[in-house]
């Protein structure tokens, strides 16, 4: 049975297409290893018992056209799933249960999957390392105390530790590609209008976008190509020709120009990260692919430029929390202390100080001095990437400046958290697709992972070039099962 | 007539003080379903049965725009002569209450879908243009309903969501009369495009009433007051009297203004403070990211432009040439959109051998006192267009005198009979056959012989006798013009 769960998605696809398998034998093996991997505490929400019912009504008349067919699946816990409790991490949605289904997962069941249950995350997806959930850390599958990156933490988690053959995370300034690397995962950050925000807990609307995350770069492709899809219910959702990316997924990436930003050689920098990223650079060279040195000038005002529009854009989307309408509610002795009681007690503390920034931020006498500025700033780094764009096809980077740490390592010093995300979310401003594959190990054994940026709506392109690469690289994660006794 | 009969100053002393008022107006757009979701927007359905999860702001809800909502507001810039702006853009107005799921109101703040523009309003002495600053779409919030329950506030979100456009007139106005006008031409001009139903019981017209008082010909604008939410034209006019008046007070004692929100009470007749500009809101308003920028095109436009109807400045000066109506016969011909309807209906009906002065005297008499005493609206008259027509037309051609005519009006009153038959059936067409009156005529003279020797002496006014005997003799039938010459002959 154990082998079940060390198969890629790709191959149980294929093993209940030849019914070598069922649905059923694969889902059952994922719920015993869940089960054994409590200690990781990667879930918030179990759905076993339905997730079964479900595999065996697919095993009585499957279909076998389906891209997805009877595969179980576990989905981070921002996405509202109907009939199943969704929480984003918060202590405010405690008891919420949407009675509608985000279209991402939507597009997922109706290629076949079934859900396993609701993945822990940073509450409200404002995190770097899982710690901000109010229903607890997530321990990293590579070693015990280790945090698994933020905010899709647990999405990271249940891939990495083999507890869903895949998933989808959400990334606003790198909560995919952070936690991806640092488990020694695959996580795409699709462009910004590919897949649906409908249904998706809201951080910071004109960030956010739902990617998948896997254990190779090839499984990475088909869950991208089920979930990608234009949608009339969000007015962001853009209407372009989608690849079938894992039929279309190719390691010939000759010809291909790779920029390397020279702004992304930050102070303080580990030895290992530059050493992996001009490993990778002989990679992509090894493939055909030729290296162009490229500037873009406005990196080192990303990190703050995100954090005042992701923070003002929270305050905002967080406020329909106020315990009127569902959710948590606090007694008050009268409407406004209702809301400031609720509040208090049902959004954890990052959250608060985000929601704070972020009304401060839009406050009159400051918005055109922070979130102006910030929108103007926003607009140069975009213009930095188009500019690199007419040079290169793709552009390489570290996924992170470092690799996981520990847990309790940060939490104290939010700013050395933030600085996590100093390599995704210049993307995530820019609305473009990232990919981060693993690419390499720390002296500690810890996974490191690189990133490859591609143009709008190319997300073809980079992942080729992360196929390429994974072949070479030839990456194997070590998953010690340290937590099953 | 000179316009200083019509001024409207506040004296105190020896001083005059002007007052200066502008409006902003919150229509309801006109639509079967919401601004950002498809719930329906019917009025007095059961609480909370027409909300969707976006309305209700659930977890992941997110806005998409009702092409038809923005169609309206760009339909009633047209009419407010006024600038269409191809590029707006919808922010957040963010505030928190129980009746406002979002915790924000989705607004336009800096690019409004409307600009400048202008509305004329007819005044008894002449017209007056006022100006208009801007238009936008924004969401209506919920309902608190405080007063079901000692305890609790319950909470109705069937009005969360729905378009509403904001009508932002500039300080032009001078008078609660020109309020009274405006806000009535307005509204005229909303019901012509069928942007706007304009019923204020309803809520779909309400306004937030901007007041501020100045010596009179001075250039400087006061300290103005906001009245927030009033939704009569009554209550706006009192709320600006009684509003006005306390300013006038608050600077004859040489104190200052404070500029504030102020609220109306309807029960006391005052305006009572809500917040000062210290405690303002501080809305934090940002471009929403769940919305792009919305762009139309002038070909949009231009479509939407070919499909305006004919407004009713445009419609009154073509009653005028066309029917040779009077300017006030017009104004009051065109100020709804029905009662033209009803006009011009009963003009086709009436066919070629016309009579517009009739016409507009009967509908402006006798129908209008008709739909008065009833309490009803033009669209619910009794008497429908064709029939009146009829009934004017058959005064005209001589079939029934105008007195006889008053008699069928009644009758149609019923049933929305034709005038026509009622007129047959109760044999009350005129008597015009100069022979048969001839005779009768005759036999009057007859019976009162020393009348009509009285009348021959001079005694004239027994004219007047000999026709009353006459038209009773006919049962109040007989042709009154043919009856004077007769007599005239005779006697």
């Amino acid at each position: 049975m154990s082998d079940i769960t060390k198969q890629s998605l790709t191959e149980l696809v294929e093993s209940i297409k030849n019914k070598k398998l069922s649905s059923s034998e694969v889902t059952k093996a994922f719920i015993e290893r869940s089960e054994k991997s409590k200690v990781l505490n990667a879930f918030i929400t179990e759905d076993f018992t339905s997730a079964l019912d479900k595999a065996k009504k697919f095993d009585q008349k499957p279909n076998l056209n389906l891209k997805l067919p009877g595969i179980p699946m576990a989905v981070k816990d921002l996405f509202c799933t109907k009939n199943v409790k969704t929480t984003a991490g918060s202590k405010i949605l405690n008891n919420f249960v949407p009675t509608y289904e985000s279209t991402v997962t939507e597009n997922i069941w109706s290629e076949g999957a079934i859900l396993l249950g609701k993945l822990n995350c940073d509450e409200f997806a404002m995190g770097s390392s899982n710690e901000t959930s109010f229903y607890g850390n997530v321990q990293n599958p590579i070693d015990k105390d280790l945090v698994p990156g933020g905010s899709s933490g647990g999405s990271a988690s249940a891939v990495a530790g083999q507890l869903t053959p895949i998933t989808i995370g959400t990334d606003t300034g790198g909560s995919i590609r952070q936690p991806a690397s640092f488990t020694g995962t695959v996580g795409l950050k699709p462009t910004y209008g590919s897949c649906s925000r409908y249904g998706i807990v809201a951080f910071a609307s004109s960030l956010d976008q739902a990617g998948p995350m896997a254990q190779n770069v090839k499984d990475c492709a088909l869950l991208q190509e089920v979930i990608s899809s234009f949608d009339t219910k969000d007015s962001t959702s853009i209407d372009f020709k989608r690849s079938h990316y894992s039929k279309d997924l190719t390691n010939n990436i000759k010809g291909k120009k790779i920029g390397i930003p020279k702004e992304y050689r930050v102070d303080g920098m580990p030895k290992e990260i530059e050493d992996l990223w001009q490993k990778g650079i002989e990679y992509v060279k090894d493939c055909g692919a030729e290296i162009i040195n490229i500037s873009l000038p406005h990196t080192s005002y990303a990190l703050p430029t995100y954090y005042i529009v992701a923070p003002a854009e929270a305050s905002s989307n967080l406020a329909r929390y106020d315990g009127v309408k569902y959710g948590y509610r606090a007694d008050g002795e009268n409407l406004i202390d209702m809301y400031e009681k609720t509040r208090s007690e049902g959004f954890g503390a990052e959250v608060q100080r985000r929601i704070m920034i972020g009304t401060y931020v839009l406050s009159s006498g400051y918005y055109d001095a922070y979130y102006l500025k910030a929108q103007k700033v926003r607009r140069l780094i975009k213009n930095d990437f188009d500019e690199a764009y007419k040079k290169v096809d793709a552009i390489l980077t570290p996924s992170t400046p470092s690799s996981a740490f520990k847990i309790g390592e940060k939490t104290n010093d939010p700013v050395s958290m933030y600085l996590n995300d100093i390599f995704t979310v210049p993307v995530n401003l820019a609305g473009l697709p990232g990919i981060s594959i693993p690419a390499g190990h720390d002296a500690k054994g810890y996974p490191l992972g690189l990133q490859i940026i591609g143009k709008a709506f190319d997300e073809q392109n980079i992942l080729n070039i992360a196929f390429a690469m994974e072949e070479k690289i030839n990456f194997k994660n070590k998953i010690t099962d340290w937590w099953i006794k | 007539m000179s316009k200083k009969i019509r001024e409207y100053l506040i004296n105190r002393r020896d001083n005059q003080y002007e007052v200066v008022i502008g409006l902003e107006v919150h229509a309801q757009v006109l639509s079967k379903s919401k601004l950002f979701s498809t719930s329906a927007t019917k009025f007095g359905a059961e609480p909370n049965t027409q909300v969707s999860l976006v309305d209700a702001a659930f977890p992941g809800m997110l806005p998409v725009i009702n092409e038809f909502c923005v169609k309206q507001a760009i339909k009633t810039g047209i009419g407010l002569n006024a600038k269409i702006n191809k590029r707006s853009v919808f922010d957040r107005k963010n505030y928190f209450y129980a009746d406002l799921p979002q915790g924000y109101q989705i607004s336009q703040f800096k690019d409004p879908i409307v600009g400048e523009g202008k509305v004329i309003i007819d005044l008894p002495d002449g017209h007056k243009e006022v100006g208009i600053e801007r238009l936008h779409l924004e969401q209506d919030a919920g309902k608190s309903i405080h007063d079901l329950d000692p305890q609790n506030t319950f909470v109705d979100l069937n009005r969360s969501g729905v378009a509403l456009m904001e009508i932002v007139s500039k300080p032009d106005l001078r008078s609660p009369d020109e309020v009274s006008i405006y806000i009535k031409k307005l509204r005229s001009i909303m019901r012509y495009l069928g942007t706007c139903d304009g019923n204020m019981q309803e809520g779909s017209l309400r306004a937030d009433v901007n007041v501020s008082v100045r010596e009179k010909g001075s250039k400087e604008f006061g300290t103005r007051c906001e009245i927030k939410n009033v939704n009569s034209i009554k209550f706006m006019q009192m709320a600006i009297e009684y509003e006005a008046n306390r300013q006038v007070d608050l600077i004859e004692e040489g104190k200052i203004i404070d500029q504030e929100t102020r609220l109306f009470d309807t029960k006391k007749n005052e305006t009572r403070s809500m917040r000062s500009k210290e405690d303002a809101h501080d809305y934090r308003y940002f471009p929403d990211p769940d919305l792009l920028p919305l762009e139309v095109s002038d070909e949009f436009v231009n479509k939407l432009k070919s499909e305006i109807p004919e407004l009713p400045d445009d419609k009154k000066k073509r009653f005028i040439n066309e029917f040779k109506l009077s300017a006030y016969e017009a104004t009051i011909l065109v100020s709804d959109i029905e009662i033209a309807k009803y006009f011009e209906e009963v003009v086709a009906k009436m066919g070629k051998n016309k009579d517009m002065k009739l016409a507009v005297n009967w509908i402006t008499g006798e129908l209008f006192a008709v739909l008065n005493s009833k309490n009803l609206e033009i669209t619910q008259s009794p008497v429908s267009a064709k029939n009146l027509a009829i009934l004017v037309n058959l005064i005209k051609n001589g079939t029934i005198s105008g007195k006889i005519a008053k008699t069928v009006f009644e009758l149609m009153l019923k049933n929305d009979e034709d005038p026509q038959k009622i007129v047959e059936e109760k044999g009350l067409k005129q008597q015009s056959d100069p022979k048969a009156l001839e005779e009768l005529i005759d036999k009057i003279i007859n019976n009162n012989r020393e009348k009509a020797i009285e009348y021959k002496q001079g005694k004239e006014k027994l004219f007047g006798f000999f026709v009353g005997q006459a038209m009773k003799a006919s049962g109040g039938k007989a042709n009154p013009q043919l009856i004077n010459e007769i007599l005239k002959k005779k006697l």
